[in-house]
C-alpha cells in the first residue's frame, strides 16, 4: 500500500477548525469501540465521561480549575513550539514553580515575617516566584540548547524525574509538617498564602482568572508584536528570519522563559489554589497533557482556551467514570494519547488530500 | 574497603543487568535514527513492550511467548509512528511524544490485572564448571539469554549497518531522503521496516525489565529508561558498538546509586535516584563541546519525506 499526499492548493480556515474537531469525534469513537471491547456499555460511559460533568455545577467548576493550569501551560508551549523549540519538561517547571513559589507561603506561616506590614503581599510575591521559578527551570534547557546546541528535548524531559525527586526530598525532609504525624505532607498555607474562593462553598478560586487573561494577551502577541511575528517566522522560516535579521538565539530564550514561566505560574497556582499545602507530587501530569492541549489548540491561544476545556473535562469524567463505573482511570491517558495521535493525523488532512494506492506502484 | 571477588562479580552482573534493556532499546533506535527518522517514542514503545510481554508470559506460562508477544506490542506500537511519520508526514518529536502519552496509558491499561503478580525471571545460562568460576563465572557464563542477545544483535546490526550494501543504503536515506530517492531508493519503503525494527527492539527492552531484571509488572516500570537510551543514541554518536559502551557506562551510574544506598552512605536517597538523569545531561554537554556543530547526527534526522514524482 501506498499513501500519496497532495498540498492542497490553498488553505482553508473552515478545514483547519474542522480536523481538530473531527479529531476529537474520531478519538472519542476509537474510544467507546475500546470501552465497548471491555464488555461495558459505551453510551453509559460517554455520559459519565461528557455529558454528566457539564450538568452539575460542581463538576462545571472542577472543569475550569483543572483547566486553568492546562491553559497557562499550553500557551507557553506554543511560544516554544512555534518557534520550533521542543520543550517537553513543562511538568519540571511546573513543580519548581510550585515549589519555589510554596517555599514563600511556608516562609511565612503563622505570621512570620508579616510584623507591620500584614500578610496582603505574600499572593503576590509567591505568583511572581512561582513564574520565576519555572522560568529559571526553563533557562537550564534554553541555554544549554542556545549555546551548545544541546537537544532541549531530552535535556527538558530529564529535568522533570530530576524536580520530582527534588519536591519529594523537600517535603519528605525540610518542609515536612513537624506535627503532621510523620505524613510527607508541609503544613497548611495561611490563608494569607492562600488564593481565595470566588463563591462560598465552590471550588473556583481567584487562580482560575488567570487563563482567560494570559489568553488575551498571549492572542495580542502572536498577531499584533513584533515579538510574536519572530517567533512565528524563526519556526517556520528560519532562513528568511536570519536574513531579516532577527537574532534567533534572544528569541529561543525568550520563548523557553514565557514558557517556562507560564509553567511555574500553573505550578503555584495548584499549590497555592487548589492543594493548599505541598506534597512529594503535586500534578496528575498537567505538564504532559498541555502538549495535547497546546496541539488541539493548533498552537493559537483561543483554540488552546478551548482545548485546555476539552482536556480537563476528559480528566473531570475520567474520575467520574472511576468512581461510577469502575473504569481504569488509565483509560483517560490512552485516550488523551489517542486523541494527540488523531489531531496530529487530521491536521496532515487539513493541508492535503490523501491518495491511496494498492498494490504495484503507479 | 576489601576486594572480594564475589562482591565484585556482583557488582559487576548488576551494572550489565542495568545496561541490557538500555542497549536494546538504543540499538533499534540507531537503526531507526540511522534511516532518519527520529523516534521519540521510545519510552511508549517500551512500556507497552514489558506490559504485553508480562501478560502473555504470566497467562501461558512461558518466558518466550511472553518475549514475542512483547517485542510484537513494540512493533504494533511503532507502526503507528510509522503511519504518522512516514505516510502522513507528520512532525516526529510531536508523533514520539503522542507515541509515549498513549503507551504509558495502554501499558497500565493491560498490566492494570496484573499488578502484585510474581513469575520466576528468564532462565540464566549455566555451565557446570565455566559458571562457577570466580569473578567472571557469572559474569561471562551465566547471564540470562537476554544479555547475550543483546550483545549478538549489537554485532550483527553494527556489521549491517556499516559493512553491507543494504546498510550502506540505509544510512544514505537517512543522510539524504531526496538523493536516495532520485537514485529510485524506496525512502519511505526503508524508512518502515527502520522503525519497525527499532519498534521491536524497544519492545524486547521493555520484556527485560518485566521478565528478569524485575520479574513482575509495575505501572511506570520503565522511568524514563526510553528517554536515556535516546540520549544514548547522541552519545554513541550513531554507531552501534559505542552504544555498547555508553550502555554499561549509564547501566554504571544506575548501579552506583544502589551501591552508595547499600553502603549506607548519608546521600538523600531522591539524589542518588536522581543520577541517571543528572548523568545524562551532562553527557549530552560534554559531547556538545565534541561536536558543536551536530555534524555526527544523520543530515536528514527528523526530517519528513514527501516524495514528489
Amino acid at each position: 500500500m501506498r499513501i500519496d499526499l497532495d498540498a492542497r492548493p490553498q488553505r482553508s480556515a473552515l478545514r483547519e477548525i474542522l480536523a481538530p474537531v473531527g479529531a476529537l469525534i474520531v478519538a472519542i469513537l476509537i474510544g467507546g469501540i475500546v470501552i465497548a471491547l471491555m464488555g461495558r456499555s459505551t453510551i453509559e460511559a460517554f455520559d459519565v465521561y461528557f455529558v454528566e460533568p457539564l450538568s452539575q455545577s460542581y463538576s462545571l467548576q472542577a472543569i475550569a480549575v483543572k483547566a486553568s493550569p492546562l491553559i497557562l501551560i499550553a500557551v507557553g508551549l506554543a511560544f516554544c513550539y512555534r518557534a520550533n523549540l521542543w520543550n517537553i519538561g513543562a511538568e519540571g517547571q511546573f513543580i519548581a514553580g510550585g515549589a519555589l513559589g510554596g517555599w514563600l507561603g511556608l516562609l511565612t506561616y503563622g505570621g512570620a515575617y508579616q510584623g507591620a506590614l500584614g500578610g496582603w503581599w505574600i499572593l503576590a510575591a509567591m505568583m511572581i516566584l512561582g513564574a520565576l521559578g519555572g522560568l529559571l527551570y526553563a533557562m537550564i534547557p534554553a541555554l544549554l540548547r542556545v549555546w551548545l546546541n544541546v537537544s532541549e528535548i531530552l535535556t527538558s524531559l530529564m529535568l522533570v524525574y530530576v524536580a520530582q525527586l527534588g519536591l519529594d526530598w523537600l517535603v519528605r525532609g525540610p518542609w515536612k509538617d513537624p506535627g503532621g504525624h510523620n505524613l510527607p505532607v508541609s503544613v497548611n498555607l495561611d490563608p494569607e498564602a492562600t488564593l481565595p474562593i470566588l463563591f462560598d462553598g465552590g471550588s473556583l478560586h481567584l487562580g482560575v482568572l488567570l487563563a482567560p487573561i494570559v489568553v488575551a494577551i498571549a492572542a495580542v502577541v502572536f498577531s499584533k508584536t513584533l515579538f510574536g511575528y519572530q517567533v512565528r517566522l524563526v519556526g517556520s522560516a528560519p532562513k528568511a528570519a536570519r536574513f531579516g535579521g532577527f537574532n534567533d538565539r534572544t528569541i529561543a530564550i525568550a520563548a523557553f522563559a514565557i514558557s517556562g514561566g507560564l509553567a511555574g505560574l500553573a505550578g503555584v497556582v495548584e499549590v497555592s489554589g487548589r492543594i493548599g499545602q505541598l506534597l512529594p507530587s503535586i500534578s496528575p501530569g498537567y505538564g504532559f497533557s498541555a502538549i495535547i492541549v497546546a496541539f488541539l489548540g493548533r498552537l493559537s491561544p483561543v483554540g488552546i482556551f478551548i482545548a485546555g476545556l476539552v482536556l480537563a473535562l476528559t480528566f473531570v469524567g475520567g474520575e467520574d467514570a472511576q468512581i461510577a463505573l469502575h473504569l481504569p482511570g488509565d483509560l483517560t491517558l490512552a485516550f488523551q494519547g489517542v486523541l494527540l495521535i488523531c489531531v496530529l493525523a487530521a491536521d496532515v488532512l487539513a493541508r492535503y488530500s490523501l491518495r491511496f494506492t494498492w498494490g504495484a506502484r503507479s | 574497603m576489601s576486594f572480594d571477588p564475589q562482591q565484585i562479580q556482583d557488582i559487576l552482573v548488576i551494572i550489565v543487568a542495568a545496561a541490557t534493556p538500555l542497549l536494546l532499546a538504543a540499538i533499534g533506535e540507531v537503526v531507526a535514527e540511522r534511516a532518519g527518522v527520529l523516534n521519540l517514542g521510545l519510552e511508549g514503545m517500551m512500556i507497552v513492550g514489558a506490559s504485553t510481554g508480562f501478560a502473555f508470559a504470566y497467562l501461558t506460562d512461558s518466558t518466550m511467548v511472553g518475549v514475542i508477544a512483547g517485542v510484537m506490542g513494540g512493533v504494533l506500537m511503532s507502526a503507528i509512528f510509522a503511519f504518522l511519520t512516514i505516510g502522513l508526514a507528520t512532525n516526529q518529536v510531536a508523533a514520539g511524544l503522542a507515541l509515549t502519552i498513549f503507551g504509558r496509558g495502554l501499558a497500565n491499561l493491560i498490566g492494570g490485572g496484573f499488578v502484585g503478580l510474581k513469575r520466576a525471571g528468564a532462565p540464566h545460562l549455566y555451565i557446570p564448571g565455566l559458571s562457577d568460576l570466580p569473578l567472571v563465572g557469572r559474569l561471562i557464563f551465566g547471564e540470562d539469554f537476554f544479555v547475550y542477545f543483546a550483545i549478538l544483535l549489537t554485532g550483527a546490526v553494527g556489521y549491517w549497518l556499516m559493512r553491507t550494501r543494504a546498510g550502506l543504503t540505509l544510512r544514505a536515506v537517512g543522510e539524504n531522503h531526496i538523493s536516495g530517492h532520485s537514485l529510485g531508493v524506496p525512502v519511505r519503503g526503508i524508512r518502515l521496516l527502520a522503525v519497525l525494527f527499532g519498534g521491536g527492539c524497544a519492545g524486547l527492552a521493555g520484556c527485560y525489565l518485566s521478565l528478569s531484571y524485575t520479574p513482575f509488572w509495575s505501572p511506570d516500570m520503565t522511568a524514563g529508561r526510553g528517554w536515556i537510551a535516546l540520549a544514548l543514541v547522541v552519545f554513541a554518536s550513531w554507531k552501534p558498538w559505542r552504544a555498547l559502551a555508553g550502555a554499561i557506562l549509564f547501566g554504571g551510574v544506575a548501579v552506583l546509586a544502589l551501591a552508595f544506598q547499600g553502603l549506607g552512605v548519608p546521600i538523600p536517597a531522591q539524589l542518588l535516584n536522581s543520577l541517571p538523569y543528572l548523568t545524562t545531561i551532562i553527557v549530552l554537554v560534554v559531547l556538545s563541546l565534541r561536536d558543536s556543530r551536530g555534524a555526527l547526527a544523520p543530515a536528514s534526522l527528523g526530517q519528513a519525506f514527501i516524495p514528489d514524482r
